[in-house]
Parts: structure tokens; C-alpha cells; sequence
């Protein structure tokens, strides 16, 4: 199988090729438009602001590119937040395949264990939709680090719950994504990147 | 609901782990790895890995070392010691590493935590602190506690937030290798403070007092070292009991 990770100025691209090498699989990690649109399955990873990775995707051509493809693509972290229509981060227009919007948490004084930003840690997903999840995974604890969340709508695929119920992943047609971090989510997260790679 | 976390913190020499470690079912009792990696399937939440080489040859080993555990690790780590510039991070970064901890750098030069936040994103920056009570006075020490300094813990902690720590990694020397349990005032008062997740370590000795500082003290994770490193606490059982009492757990 050919699998491609996009290459942009993003931080934990590393740590997405160390998790699917566990899985067993060789992936490529590059920003070649041609090599992107031809591999069987894309993901999209990401940590860092919008603001400065959008005007970095548009700089190559990744704002045109990414939606337009038609094999599985996996959005994780700031990926899933830039997919959304437009992030709170920045105030910044996104790429659009999800209609979610991207919020900033904001803590409400005196609640207990829940009052700090960013969210980090692991937490547990619930109704889970798509095939990136089966039964087995219902309730279980991912691993987070983010300030800013999907809201819940109609491409909800699981549902977190850190100060207000939020989009842990999102699905529509053939593009998914999580806020997650499947490739710091042990053998959770590892079962959800296999779930994606035999999509 | 969000987990309260575990963490065991390795000290690292030379590329190997340090302090008498005597677990049977690992081929190499030395190697951090493979302890990690059994940590990690026990249910640690993170991990720590302090280097604690002085020479210029071990620091080599060490960015080694961190790209062989980020390719073995299915969870995230931290790793600290001897960080005083942007780019001692930035190697550890492209090694693979989540967050980095500095201490004294931080004591020495506080704009490094700026720069770092700046550079990489608070979430990866933790800044450790150990104080010692001086006649009521919470210290902040350097050298391991050995050398007192100007900075009160409380301010020193919240100017930590302030210029973008991401963390805060709380030794209390007091409290450190006695095992009668954290320093959970202090925790708690500190918690009360601030705005970014707290991680207690020192003092540690019983399942009891992981309740206490997540109870008392507050603290979003509670780390340690011997005690989980001489069995005398196993995470499946000091997570079971936690779950029990209450305390929310990644199970």
C-alpha cells in the first residue's frame, strides 16, 4: 500500500511515520502534489497555529489540493481543525470539508478538573461513528494536547467531553480526522490507524 | 472525563538508566527503552526521561537514545537535562520528543521559556521547579536542590505560566525520597494559582498518597521513580486503586 503523509511545517510528522512503522507499514512523507494524489491513502497531520500553517498550505498549493482528493484522508490534531470551515485561532477561514467551526475552550471559573486550557492528557470518545471505529473502542481513552475544538455537528464521528461536549473526530465522504493523537494513544490509538489504513 | 495521569521518570547516564533497577522480564535491565516500553504496556500515562550526563559524548548518546524511544513508544514522553538554549530543544524535537523539561536554565535565563513557547508552542515546554521550605519560605533550588536561590516558588511558578510554560513539574525537596506522601498544601496552593496542568513529584511512598495529591493536592499527574522502579507500587494495581477511590484513571 501506498501511503503518504503530507509534508508542511508542521511539528510530530516523525512521530505519525514512528506509530504506522510499529503497524508495519512504510510511509512517504512529502509535498509532491503528483505523489499525493496518486497514493492509495493520505494523512494529514499537525501540530501548531492555523493562522501560519494555513498561509503556509496556500503558499504550496495544499488549500486546493487537499480537498479535491478522492482516497481515504486522515486529519489528526491542528490536520482535523484546518479541514473545519474556519478556526476561532487566528480568525482563520480553513479549508472547508467539514462545516464544523474551530472554538477556543473557555474554562468556567470554579469547575473542578476541568478548568484548564489546554486540554491535555487522555480522555475518553464516545458515539462513535465511521470506520475508523468499531464497539470495541467506545469509551476509551485517547490522548489529547489542544486549545481549540470542532464543534459537535452533523460530521461528528466521536464525541469528546472537556468543558463542552466537542468533535474528537469528524467524517464526511472520504476525508476523516481526529483531535486525538492515534499515534500517542497506545494500542488504542494504534487499533484506530490500522482501522484507517484497511479502509 | 479527563484522566488524572501516571508518570514514571527514568534517569538516564551515559545512554543507560541509572539507580538500581531489578526487573526480571526485561533482557536488558539498563536500557531505557525497553523500560519504557514495559511501562507503557503496564498503563503508564507518560514518561520522563531526565539525562543526567555531564560530558558532551553522553549528550550525543542521549539524542540518540530519544529517537530510538520515539520509535518504540506508543505514548508520549517528556525529556529534560542540560537544555539551556533553543537549540539543545530542537534536537530533542527532531529526535521525537513531545515535550522537553528544563530547570535551572529556566532559574538562569526565565526569557528561554518565552523563546521556547515561542518557537515550538507551550504545550512542549514544561518547567520543572524544585523548592525547599526555608524557614516558611518556599526556595526555588538548583543543582538538585543543593543550591538555594533568590525566587520564591509561588511567583517563580506563575511567571513561569506567564512567559508560556505549558506545565508545571513540582519537586518539593522537603517532601523527596522521604515517601510520607507529596506536599500536598503547596500543590494545592499552587493549583488555586494557575492555569496549566501541575505534575507532583516527590514524596511519594504509598497508593494512598497518589489519592491524596490528586485529591488534596490537586495535581493533574503525579510522578515518581523508585517506587516503580523497585516494584515496590505496580501502575495496574496503584491505577486499580485509584480507580476505586474514586479518582478518574485511564484504566
Amino acid at each position: 500500500m501506498n501511503l503518504v503523509i503530507i509534508k508542511y511545517n508542521a511539528g510530530n510528522i516523525e512521530s505519525v511515520n514512528n506509530a504506522l512503522q510499529r503497524l508495519g507499514v512504510t510511509a512517504e512523507i512529502t509535498g509532491d502534489h503528483e505523489k499525493i494524489k496518486a497514493a492509495d491513502k493520505v494523512i494529514f497531520p499537525g501540530v501548531g497555529e492555523a493562522s501560519t500553517t494555513m498561509a503556509f498550505l496556500k503558499q504550496e498549493g495544499l488549500d486546493k489540493l487537499i480537498p479535491s482528493l478522492k482516497q481515504p484522508v486522515l486529519g489528526i490534531c491542528l490536520g482535523l481543525q484546518l479541514m473545519c470551515s474556519h478556526s476561532e485561532e487566528g480568525d482563520t477561514p480553513c479549508l472547508g470539508i467539514f462545516e464544523e467551526k474551530v472554538k477556543r475552550f473557555q474554562p468556567e471559573p470554579g469547575m473542578e478538573f476541568v478548568t484548564k486550557v489546554p486540554h491535555m492528557g487522555w480522555n475518553t470518545i464516545t458515539k462513535l461513528k465511521s470506520g475508523l471505529f468499531d464497539s470495541s473502542l467506545e469509551d476509551q481513552f485517547v490522548y489529547f494536547v489542544h486549545s481549540y475544538y470542532a464543534t459537535v455537528g452533523e460530521h461528528t464521528a466521536a464525541v469528546g467531553n472537556y468543558i463542552n461536549p466537542f468533535s474528537a473526530a469528524l467524517h464526511k465522504d472520504n476525508f476523516y480526522a481526529t483531535q486525538f493523537h492515534p499515534e500517542k494513544s497506545g494500542t488504542i490509538g494504534a487499533k484506530i490507524l490500522e482501522n484507517f489504513i484497511k479502509l | 472525563m479527563l484522566a488524572k495521569r501516571i508518570i514514571p521518570c527514568l534517569d538516564i547516564k551515559d545512554g543507560q538508566t541509572v539507580k538500581g533497577i531489578n526487573f526480571v522480564n526485561i533482557k536488558s535491565v539498563g536500557d531505557p527503552v525497553e523500560l519504557g516500553a514495559m511501562y507503557a504496556e503496564q498503563g503508564a500515562d507518560e514518561l520522563v526521561f531526565l539525562d543526567i550526563t555531564a560530558t558532551h559524548e553522553g549528550r550525543k548518546t542521549f539524542v540518540d537514545l530519544v529517537k530510538r524511544i520515539a520509535r518504540e513508544l506508543n505514548i508520549p514522553f517528556t525529556v529534560g537535562g542540560g537544555i539551556s538554549e533553543i537549540k539543545d530543544a530542537e534536537a530533542l524535537l527532531s529526535a521525537g520528543a513531545d515535550k522537553i523539561s528544563i530547570n535551572s536554565s529556566a532559574v538562569r535565563n526565565p526569557k528561554l521559556i518565552d523563546d521556547l513557547a515561542l518557537n515550538f508552542g507551550t504545550q512542549f515546554v514544561v518547567v520543572a521547579i524544585d523548592a525547599k521550605n526555608y524557614d516558611g519560605r518556599w526556595t526555588v533550588t538548583v543543582n538538585g536542590g543543593r543550591i538555594p536561590t533568590d525566587k520564591e516558588l509561588f511567583s517563580w511558578a506563575k511567571e513561569a505560566e506567564d512567559r508560556g510554560a505549558g506545565e508545571i513539574l513540582f519537586t518539593s525537596m522537603d517532601h523527596d525520597g522521604t515517601k510520607a506522601g507529596f506536599a500536598n498544601a503547596e500543590l494545592s496552593k499552587m493549583a488555586d494559582m494557575l492555569k496549566i496542568p501541575i505534575i507532583a513529584s516527590g514524596g511519594a511512598g504509598n497508593m494512598d498518597h497518589f489519592v491524596d495529591v490528586f485529591a488534596n493536592g490537586k495535581a493533574d499527574a503525579g510522578l515518581a521513580a523508585s517506587i516503580f522502579h523497585y516494584k515496590e507500587i505496580a501502575i495496574p494495581d496503584l491505577k486499580h486503586y485509584l480507580s476505586n477511590k474514586g479518582i478518574p484513571i485511564r484504566l
